[in-house]
């Protein structure tokens, strides 16, 4: 039996084998892949997850911008779902039969057994009718969930919007959202996201095979409270912010009032806006298409995304850098024949002013005046074309200390810094050989040079401040007692002193309170304005029409910079608009005055949207000063536009005689 | 000597007792776990696990009996014990209870008997019987046909209820035959039919007979100069064409529908996850939720949860795995193994042929159930619903392996005596 007792070591050598398979299968399922470990726990353990409520956004009064309304979204678990009568299901959510049956297979398709979402966004009407009748529709569930609601339908831009998360959220937050939640998409709904969303709770559930509840896993332990989102104070003031709006209606242009000793922006107004409404529920894409549509492009946050040469209202921070380099004092004169000669170049002056000092000059927007105390800062150390790009290079890092040329860092998605050249800039452009001639037009804010608006407003803040800014913000406080990022506190000092101010501050005063000033069009009855218009040359059409200003003068409250496309001269709607805006922030009433004749409803009424001539192919323009860099993707008027008529525009607003010849 | 032969645990193997009070403390804690709910108290006369404890009980009882009789009293009445056992497997079929589509339960009050687990020492009772008869080698065709008659009978009853799972485990008597002196080749043979049966499912008859011709026609080359050779192998590639339409024949109409849906599922001819798939998917995710520690025992949530079906029967090992993760698997594992070999080796030491080839039975029937069992668990042998021995739920099967064993400590007590 010796041959067969070996026979014993082949069965048992089978057995030890065969066992050996069973580990090496039991080695791949349990420790090898976790495949299986992540499938059982997506079989048996739910969470389930409580939306909190979203931070409500208030204005600087505690006046709600931003809150909450219910909706409903309708929610399936095919395993539970027995026939029933489809048709009347259909009717009250109102999709078709082969849709219906599309949404219940996709739903199958991503689980049998979980809860998914077969309609979203069921308006309260559409809730109370399934709400009689869910009890015949096994297996739907409603599940209620908050969207945003914006009570004045005002500061569309400001407020953003939100949507659906998209993969790229889904991958940046790190796995707060889920498929199918909503995320800020623009503007303070966006910048504030995360303070406003809140914190979702969740329960950890477990179920059994039959998709019963079980209980809670591991006794709740790890089971959370939804917490609330913050509410948002805004620095905003809803007046002025509704009446700026209104003002702009039908115009393309932008508003951005500061509180300059806080920085705090009390108006962000961008023309054409839309009703942040239309960005909630279930018409979302269909809005959003047609806002997309508009040709003057709502989406672009004009306050921060609009580009515009700022014209003669750069003129006040020429000459407080004048001043403070000591080129000229606030009694240099210069002879205004209504021209300027620079080299073999003749640069007009829109008036002749005679003999010109600061205060004049200012007050008269007198392009002469500038050209001159220009040359002399670039010439001020000799006239060699080094000596005056060097001039240059240390006079645009002054520029740059007011906050042009770089964003100024509100806390606000989507700020551009727009230009100012470098003396480096220049040369790439016109070789070694360039000097004050060459760039001239940067002395009266045209030419390589553009701002937005907010850059321009808060130049006035600063000029308000007598030398130094704190950084625009939106939010001045966030939940109970949260401080707002000490950046926004912060003072930053300009490099040039107070007392070169003073000068520049009664020009700029004189510009509006004078007869003969430029920018009368903004005067206030017992309040001492300080302004100054702008007239911009627009490549495309008509001239952009530009106020800036602070009020009062002494211990200013609000700085503002209004913007008007196509407006024509300062004083014919920026500065009429400044003007309205700050005497209603200052003294919560309209006075109902006329200005050029016209009142407040006029100036709503006036309709200057640029209207194509012609369409046709266009070539891209190179050179323009606004708006190029945002992409439009429709057959807009790029190229010529021409202003509205309408007998208003003729009409109604003539400039006075005395305005009318100004830069 | 008598005296001590008679006394209940003179000379019994005290480490193979250990190793079947471990398993059956193992099977008692799964079930309770596979019932346990903190929220939803079951009434104790309802509960699984107090019935088990009744089953160990009475199994443990049994043992002591089987203990105290006579080691000649199982050579003796061996034929008497297979005829009976035959006899129940047929009167199951006239009166027994339907059971999930198999009619393999005769009920007698509350208690339900399965005949085809008790058919199973019965027949190992007789074949040992056989074997150590005084001149019976299996190197000769009738003892051969006298033994595959013995495995035969009770399996095609058995096929009757019809119950393909507990049929299939007599095949695990070969392995005792082969210790014997079956040839290794007849094994061979047999489990390269099971392998064509098997390439038959895969792949087109075409492709196979081509392949099969290609290879007797190579072998055919290589032994061109022995005339003897080439009938045989020509004789065997002709018998393996043939089998392979059989084997077709008997998969597609002999089989019924859900074993053959089992069979493609685990041969991976068809996907389905929810329907008989359903069962497989749901074990391995209990299993691979263990991973290395396990959840701990009455954390697993597949198994309470009722995702894997007949939880504490045939899918008890799911439990196992997944509240004691990899390290509870080897250990029952290692067990089974440590329990298998050291019976072969008791079996090694008997100076009776009877009881030889009786320990050689038992371990290929259980390492059959502990390989089908835990292999249809994890997903690499056909869910065929065998129970996992000492383990699983039920009084039949603990009842019958408990037998099974002690008949065999029994034997081995009196390995000094003879037969």
């Amino acid at each position: 039996m010796d041959q067969l007792f070996n026979r014993k070591y082949i069965i048992q050598g089978l057995f030890v084998l065969l066992a050996l398979i069973l580990l090496g299968k039991l080695f791949y399922i349990q420790i090898a892949t976790d495949k299986y470990f992540v499938n059982a726990n997506s079989n048996a353990l739910r969470k389930i997850y409580v939306y909190p409520a979203r931070g409500v956004i208030l204005d600087r009064n505690n006046k709600v911008l931003a809150q909450n309304q219910p909706t409903y979204d309708l929610l399936v678990t095919p395993k539970l779902v027995k026939p029933f009568d489809t048709l009347s299901l259909c009717q009250i959510i109102g999709v078709d039969m082969p849709t219906f049956r599309e949404k219940l297979r996709k739903a199958t398709v991503r689980s049998r057994y979980q809860a998914s979402i077969f309609q979203k966004l069921l308006s309260v009407q559409t809730y109370a009718a399934l709400q009689e009748k869910m009890a015949n529709y096994q297996g739907f569930d409603v599940q209620k969930r908050t969207i945003r609601y914006y009570p004045d339908s005002i500061a569309s831009q400001f407020l953003g919007y939100m949507r659906e998360v998209t993969q790229t959220d889904l991958e940046k937050y790190e796995g707060y959202y889920k498929s199918g939640d909503y995320i800020g998409k623009a503007g303070i709904e966006k910048e504030y996201e995360v303070d406003l969303r809140g914190t979702k709770g969740v329960t950890h559930m477990l179920y059994n095979a039959r998709n019963v509840a079980q209980g809670r896993y591991a006794d709740g332990k790890l089971d959370s409270m939804a917490i609330s989102g913050d509410q948002l104070t805004s620095t905003i003031d809803s007046r002025i912010q509704k009446l700026g709006e209104e003002l702009l209606a039908n115009k393309v242009g932008s508003v951005v009032a500061i509180e300059p000793n806080t920085g705090e922006i009390l108006a962000f107004v961008s023309s054409p806006g839309y009703d942040p409404n239309k960005l909630v529920g279930s018409n979302f894409s269909n809005n959003y298409r047609d806002i997309f549509a508009n040709p003057n492009r709502a989406f672009v946050v004009r306050p921060i995304q609009g580009g515009y040469s700022p014209g003669s209202a750069f003129k006040p921070l020429d000459a407080l850098i004048a001043l403070s380099e000591g080129v000229v004092d606030p009694n240099t004169t210069f002879n205004c024949p209504g021209y300027y000669i620079a080299g073999n170049r003749r640069f007009k002056c829109e008036h002749v002013d005679g003999n010109t000092a600061l205060r004049w000059g200012i007050s008269r927007s007198c392009n002469t005046y500038f050209y001159n105390i220009f040359a002399k800062m670039m010439t001020k150390n000799g006239f060699s074309n080094t000596k005056q790009q060097a001039a240059y290079e240390a006079w645009q890092n002054k520029v740059r200390k007011f906050g042009i040329g770089d964003t100024l860092g509100i806390d606000f998605p989507g700020e551009k810094a727009y230009k100012l050249y470098r003396a480096k800039d220049y040369s790439k452009i016109y070789g070694k050989y360039w000097g004050n001639t060459t760039i001239m037009s940067v002395a009266i804010g045209q030419g390589e040079i553009s701002t937005t608006p907010l850059q321009m407003a808060n130049i006035m803040a600063i000029i308000a401040n007598k030398g130094y800014y704190i950084k625009p913000h939106v939010v001045k406080a966030i939940g109970s007692g949260r401080k707002i990022d000490p950046k926004y506190k912060e003072k930053h000092y300009v490099g040039i002193d107070a007392k070169y101010f003073d000068p520049v501050i009664d020009g700029m005063q004189d510009a509006v309170n004078t007869a003969t000033g430029t920018a009368t069009e903004s005067r206030l009855r017992d309040i001492i304005m300080c302004g100054k218009t702008g007239t911009v040359q627009n490549s495309r059409g008509k001239n952009h029409s530009v106020f800036i200003g602070f009020a009062p003068r002494d211990n200013p409250k609000i700085a503002i910079a209004v913007i008007i496309e196509n407006g024509g001269y300062g004083g014919s709607y920026a500065a009429p608009i400044a003007s309205f805006i700050t005497e209603k922030y200052l003294t919560d009433s309209l006075s109902g005055r006329l200005i050029n004749g016209a009142t407040l409803q006029k100036y709503k009424d006036a309709n200057l949207l640029p209207v194509p001539k012609t369409i046709k192919p266009i070539k891209p323009t190179s050179k323009t000063d606004s708006l190029k860099a945002d992409s439009i993707k429709k057959a807009a008027p790029k190229g010529k536009t021409n202003v509205a008529v309408n007998n208003f525009n003729k009409e109604a607003i003539k400039p006075k005689n005395n305005a009318t010849a100004k830069q | 000597m008598q005296q001590q032969s008679n006394r209940f645990f003179y000379n019994v193997d005290w480490v193979t007792i250990l190793i079947y009070v471990a398993l059956c403390a193992i099977g008692f804690m799964n079930i309770y776990a596979t019932e346990y709910n903190p929220d939803i108290a079951i009434p104790l006369s309802k509960a699984k696990y107090i019935k088990q404890l009744t089953f160990i009980g009475s199994g443990l009882l049994i043992g002591f009996v089987i203990l105290l009789l006579d080691a000649k009293f199982f050579s003796v009445f061996a034929p008497i014990i297979y005829g009976t056992t035959v006899f129940l497997l047929l009167i199951v079929l006239v009166v027994g209870r339907n059971v999930g589509g198999n009619q393999a339960w005769i009920a007698i009050g509350s208690f339900r008997l399965q005949p085809s687990e008790f058919a199973k020492f019965g027949t190992a009772l007789l074949l040992a019987r056989y074997i150590s008869s005084f001149n019976v080698k299996l190197t000769t065709l009738k003892p051969i046909l006298i033994c595959a008659a013995i495995i035969v009978l009770p399996m095609c009853l058995i096929m009757l209820q019809p119950d393909a799972g507990s049929m299939l485990v007599f095949l695990s008597f070969m392995f005792p035959l082969y210790r014997e002196g079956l040839s290794g080749n007849l094994l061979i043979i047999f489990w390269g039919m099971v392998l064509l049966f098997i390439l038959n499912l895969y792949f087109a008859p075409s492709i196979l007979i081509s392949s099969i011709l290609i290879l007797g026609a190579l072998f055919i080359y290589y032994n061109r100069k022995k005339q003897q050779k080439i009938i045989s192998i020509s004789i065997i590639t002709i018998i393996a064409i043939g089998y392979l339409f059989v084997a077709k024949f008997l998969f597609n109409n002999v089989l019924q529908q859900h074993q053959r849906t089992r069979i493609e599922l685990i041969l991976g001819l068809t996907k389905d996850n929810k329907g008989a798939g359903y069962n497989v998917i749901q074990s391995q995710t209990a299993i691979g939720a263990g991973q290395v520690t396990g959840r701990g025992f009455l954390q697993g949530t597949q198994t309470k949860f009722k995702f894997v079906p007949e939880q504490s029967t045939d899918f008890i090992f799911s439990t196992v795995g997944e509240e004691w993760g990899f390290v509870g698997c080897f250990v029952v594992i290692a067990l089974f193994i440590f329990l298998l070999l050291r019976i072969i080796n008791i079996a090694e030491r008997q100076r009776s042929s009877f009881s030889r080839v009786y320990g050689y039975c038992i371990a290929c029937i259980i390492f059959f159930h502990v390989f089908i069992n835990i292999g249809m668990a994890i997903g690499i042998m056909p869910v065929i619903g065998i129970p996992l021995p000492f383990i699983s739920y039920g009084g039949s099967s603990l009842w019958s392996f408990t037998i099974l064993l002690f008949i065999f400590l029994k034997l081995d007590s009196n390995r000094m005596g003879f037969i």
